[in-house]
């Protein structure tokens, strides 16, 4: 047990920081910036220690419990009224939910 | 420097399944924004996808249909990217493991026949639609369509031309619509297409850079928007340019593709198998099973038409350009047992007739049983090919049998040689000048004696009786 | 004793024999949390109201002579299960105002069970931690020990039934969030097998490890509370169609001629020392069963803690897009454009330790490095459950410390994730392998804060974790204690 900090290179720069905050549109200050690069880089040396392991000819494990073929009747349910489908909309106009403005 | 295109497309068709792919919501189009939605099609928190069976069923149709192998498993994938029609955050589509692969269909070209490969068929989940206000910096979300069954089919870069990648298209929906497995319309958005489009020069193994087309939305907005991108491409390389690789938005109202400069994304989609669903294993025995459920393809039709009821191919092409015209069609001819005759009369006044009224034949007042006893009637004699020609309008109109139309009308052709000399002898009796003329030689007027003869039997005159009196009586002293 | 203080079997005797409405069993627990509540804060909402108006109903229902499994009994749901028209959080700014128009269907099992909710329960925000201090509606603290934190992400559902503010609860488990909690307050916790208990409302975390199970007084409770929740649901494609036995059945068989696997690896400096003391007389207790302990390993598990932190973010950070301002939830006002809502809303939204594992998981899937970091986890994983599956050839169930250390101080592990990390080491590889796993009190530190030990068997084999874990705490004979609260 315990946690090898390893401080050689880093394994994500800021700059890549920026590029997944942006991918998962998150923003954030210059000093979280700073925090979250050095944390994200301590989790990522730490999981480095993956590579320690032969994984030749496993297959990844995608589910706990190996299941296939589950479906369903194509046949039709009722839908949710209306008023509960936008009930919880942070801003809905007549039946729709409204956004700033989409350029296409 | 002559430029050869490389064109490949990428269709996506919506299934004609009554409800979503991963939820039990009706698919009907036109509904009431936001009404045909649930917690697991809105991606509300804590909700999870079952997939429809017939999804999987209709997609392995398409790909059975379009020789693909079917993948023994295949699984669903996440493509995750942030935009408002996409209420997951993600769509739900397949990735490294689609159901099928490697296929391809055969298009028939003037130069005669070309074989476009198919890279891939895969199920997804439509998008919701975003209505954008035109007067306030607002877009409205609906929901209803997010979650509809679409497969999606990925053509080989096979297509050199506007022409055959028109008629691979048109192939693709040809067979999606024999399938019932798609209604075809574009203009709802039921079957899209986008365009990957490059030039290279005629000769050179290499491809050029492409561009992708998007917002074609009918087949001759398809033609327009490649023909216009490949003129463009042709311009910039032969002044000495660069194609730049982007994504290009056809504009019909002007014409041209426009560039999205940037307000593209460079796109990092995350794909990871979803782990709310299971693999799709496909034994034999389910493979076998669609194959026997699917139809005669229009292709393999065509030529059957061609062959056993030996008409033209033209005629052949038409008549199986919908599978319930097909039907019709066969009907006929098996009723009748005439299907020359049966595909001139529905090629002509039939098709023509449903044109007019932009009717579908599944909606046409003529029955097969009716059209087939009609030529019967021809056939005996009973009536005339141009009483018939008057016979089948009212046929049309009212929905009646040729039986019925005649009594109504007292249509029944004159056979009765007795009667029919009577009124021979009448015309002859009446026109002295024209039979002097005819018997001094000027044979022409013969028409004329015919046409007297049907006008005093209001065309119920079998004609070739007619034809065998006349001949026997201007003959006569 | 007072009421709150009874579990669900004896308060159904009580019950049984006409002497005590559900309406004073809901009231008893009522006024306790009104009584601590203020010191512990387990819960983000009450639903008192409807708590008593449920509690009339099955007194009625008890008058005509129905009888449910939970007629009447109080409990309490981690706000992470949607309740329709109740307020479901998860934790979170971002859900701060939601009402779910559905009830998750663990929810509708227990209310055909009869069971009456006391409210939902705080949690650490999207059940993202360990300690139950990430929640946007404030910390719940440690009923043993109100400087310290209860465990996590389950904390309030733990908290609330060691403090009686109901008589059991529901948690949800991803890395050891319902059996770490239920040592840290000294009450039995059980994580099912991966597709035994239905996901459907629950909101995900991570899709693959995720699980809901109870929180009970006791083991027998523990049985009542699965026989209600367990079974097939086809509205998830993952949940698994395997008969369910009557857990109830396992209780008091014994264990005699088990084997139980002791793994090496679980037993490594680092542990606490009263927790390692503990687990010795554990195995003591365990042998004195007529069970035999033996050693095993598991191989893989140093790497379990590695795997989970790239495939549990990986799928939080896809399972957690939807929240972006347009369907539900927090959105801020006076955004420029779309993106700008979009940032806006997630930024503000969303609390650190979210984030910080959006973007872990984030990186890990993007191109260029899914290979490196997802792929290569998902094969560790394969070779983690290959691990448990040649272990089980060996033993009948493992028994292992629940957490390296009692309940540690507020804030102490606040400002080093991979510290909080930790805390989840010996409970993470059970999710990895779908496995079940309970945590039942095994005793005190010297400090007075509650110890668990674990027990894990095969896929579907809670009648077994019962079934030793029952044993266990009759023959363990651990002091009866109360949090003085």
């Amino acid at each position: 047990m315990g946690i090898e900090k390893q401080d050689t290179g880093l394994k994500i720069t800021k700059e890549e920081v920026e590029y997944v905050a942006h991918l998962a549109r998150l923003d954030f200050s210059e000093a979280e910036k700073s925090k979250f690069t050095s944390q994200l880089n301590d989790i990522l040396m730490y999981v480095e220690k993956l590579n320690q392991v032969d994984t030749t000819n496993v297959e990844p494990m995608s589910h706990a419990i190996a299941l296939q073929n589950v479906f369903r009747d194509d046949s039709v349910h009722d839908s949710l009224s209306h008023d509960l489908s936008l009930s919880n909309a942070p801003e809905a106009r007549g039946p729709f939910f409204r956004v700033p403005k989409v350029i296409e | 420097m002559p430029y050869e295109p490389v064109i490949g497309l990428e269709v996506h068709a919506q299934l004609l399944t009554e409800t979503k792919i991963f939820c039990s919501c009706s698919t009907q189009f036109g509904a009431e924004p936001n009404s045909h939605t649930c917690p697991v099609c809105m991606g509300m928190p804590g909700v999870l996808p079952v997939l429809n069976r017939k999804v999987v069923e209709y997609t392995m149709k398409m790909a059975l249909a379009t020789h693909c192998r079917i993948n023994e498993a295949c699984n669903f994938a996440r493509k995750n990217y942030f935009y408002p029609d996409l209420p997951k955050g993600y769509q739900i589509s397949q990735y490294a493991q689609p159901l099928s692969e490697h296929g391809y269909v055969d298009i028939e070209l003037d130069g005669g026949k070309k074989r476009i490969g198919i890279t891939r068929i895969h199920m997804e989940e439509d998008a919701g639609k975003l209505l954008h206000d035109e007067h306030l910096p607002s877009s409205y979300v609906d929901l209803n369509r997010t979650g509809v069954p679409l497969i999606e089919i990925v053509s080989e870069p096979d297509m050199r031309s506007t022409d055959e990648a028109v008629a691979y298209l048109k192939r693709l929906h040809e067979i999606l619509v024999y399938l019932e497995i798609c209604d075809g319309n574009m203009e709802e958005g039921s079957f899209r297409c986008d365009a990957n489009v490059s030039l290279r020069p005629r000769g050179e193994m290499m491809f050029g850079t492409r561009t992708e087309l998007k917002n074609m939305n009918s087949f001759r907005n398809v033609q327009r928007a490649l023909d216009y991108e490949i003129k463009r491409q042709q311009y910039i390389l032969e002044s000495g340019q660069d194609v730049i690789q982007e994504t290009r938005l056809w504009d019909d109202s002007k014409g041209e593709t426009q560039s999205m400069r940037g307000k593209e994304e460079a796109h990092d989609y995350r794909y990871f198998p979803d782990p709310d669903l299971v693999p799709i294993v496909i034994d034999n025995a389910w493979t076998e099973e669609m194959k026997k459920s699917l139809p005669e393809l229009p292709l393999e039709k065509r030529e059957r038409f061609i062959r056993d009821y030996q008409i033209p191919p033209y005629d052949a092409g038409v008549l199986t350009s919908s599978r319930a015209l097909a039907g019709y069609f066969e009907e006929v001819a098996r009723l009748s047992g005439k299907p020359k005759i049966a595909s001139n009369w529905v090629m002509g006044d039939v098709l023509r007739f449903l044109n007019e009224e932009k009717r579908d034949i599944k909606e046409c007042p003529v029955l097969p049983g009716s059209l087939a006893e009609m030529i019967q009637l021809i056939e005996d004699g009973t009536i005339s090919g141009k009483m018939a020609k008057d016979i089948i309008v009212e046929m049309y109109r009212t929905g009646k049998s040729p039986q019925a139309v005649i009594e109504e009308k007292g249509m029944i052709q004159i056979t009765d040689e007795g009667t029919l000399e009577k009124t021979v002898a009448e015309v002859i009796a009446a026109n002295p000048t024209q039979l002097a003329q005819y018997r001094g030689g000027k044979e022409k007027l013969f028409g004329y004696f015919v046409g007297q003869v049907m006008k005093a039997t209001q065309g119920k005159a079998n004609p070739q009786l007619i034809n065998e009196l006349l001949k026997e009586m201007l003959a006569k002293e | 004793m007072e009421l709150h203080q009874l579990t669900i079997h004896e308060l159904q005797k009580l019950i049984r024999s006409q002497g005590i409405a559900s309406s004073d069993i809901v009231k008893s627990v009522f006024s306790r949390i009104d009584a601590v509540e203020g010191n512990v804060h387990a819960y983000i909402t009450l639903m008192k109201e409807y708590a008593f108006a449920e509690a009339a109903k099955a007194d009625k229902d008890v008058k005509e002579g129905i009888l449910k499994p939970l007629t009447g009994i109080p409990i309490a749901l981690k706000d992470i299960l949607c309740t329709k028209g109740f307020l479901t959080t998860c934790g979170s700014h971002i859900l701060h105002n939601y009402v779910p128009p559905y009830d998750a269907t663990v929810v509708q099992k227990l209310r055909e069970a009869g069971a009456v909710f006391t409210g939902k329960t705080n949690m650490d925000e999207f059940a993202m931690g360990s300690s139950t201090e990430t929640s946007y509606f404030g910390i719940t603290r440690n009923p043993w020990d109100l400087e310290r934190i209860p465990g996590g992400s389950s904390g309030g559902s733990a908290a609330a039934v060691a403090a009686d503010e109901c008589i059991a609860s529901i948690g949800s488990d991803t890395g050891g969030s319902i059996r770490q909690p239920a040592a840290l307050c000294g009450v039995v916790g059980m994580k099912p097998t991966y597709g035994r208990v239905s996901r459907f409302g629950l909101i995900a975390f991570a899709s693959s490890l995720d699980q809901i199970g109870p929180f009970t007084k006791d083991v027998e409770d523990c049985a009542i509370m699965m026989n209600a929740i367990a079974g097939y649901d086809p509205r998830e494609s993952t949940s698994v169609p395997l008969n369910v036995p009557d857990y109830t059945e396992f209780i008091s068989r014994g264990i005699g001629g088990w084997k139980v696997g002791i793994p090496k690896e679980y037993f490594i400096e680092g542990i606490h020392p009263d927790i390692e003391k503990a687990m010795q007389r554990a195995i003591t207790t365990v042998e004195g069963l007529g069970a035999t302990c033996v050693e095993i390993s598991l191989p893989h598990t140093e790497y379990c803690l590695a795997v989970y932190y790239i495939i549990a973010p990986a799928e939080a950070s896809s399972n957690l897009a939807r929240y972006d301002g347009v369907k539900y939830g927090f959105r801020p006002q006076g955004s420029i454009d779309l993106l700008d809502m979009y940032k806006k809303t997630r930024s503000a939204g969303f609390g650190a330790e979210v984030k910080r594992r959006i973007m872990i998981g984030t990186y890990a899937l993007s191109s260029g490095y899914y290979d490196a970091y997802y792929k290569k986890a998902s094969q560790v994983r394969a070779l983690i459950k290959r691990d448990f599956t040649e272990a089980f050839t060996l033993c009948d169930a493992i028994l292992t410390p629940t957490s390296p250390t009692p309940a540690f101080k507020i804030g102490e592990k606040m400002d080093d994730p991979l510290q909080m990390y930790l805390s989840d080491i010996f409970t993470i590889s059970t999710n990895l392998a779908g496995i079940p796993g309970i945590s039942v009190p095994c005793g005190f530190t010297k400090d007075g804060l509650p110890i668990g030990a674990q027990f894990l068997a095969g896929h579907f084999e809670e009648g077994k974790l019962i079934q030793i874990a029952s044993a266990f705490e009759k023959y363990a004979n651990i002091e009866k204690r109360r949090p003085a609260l």
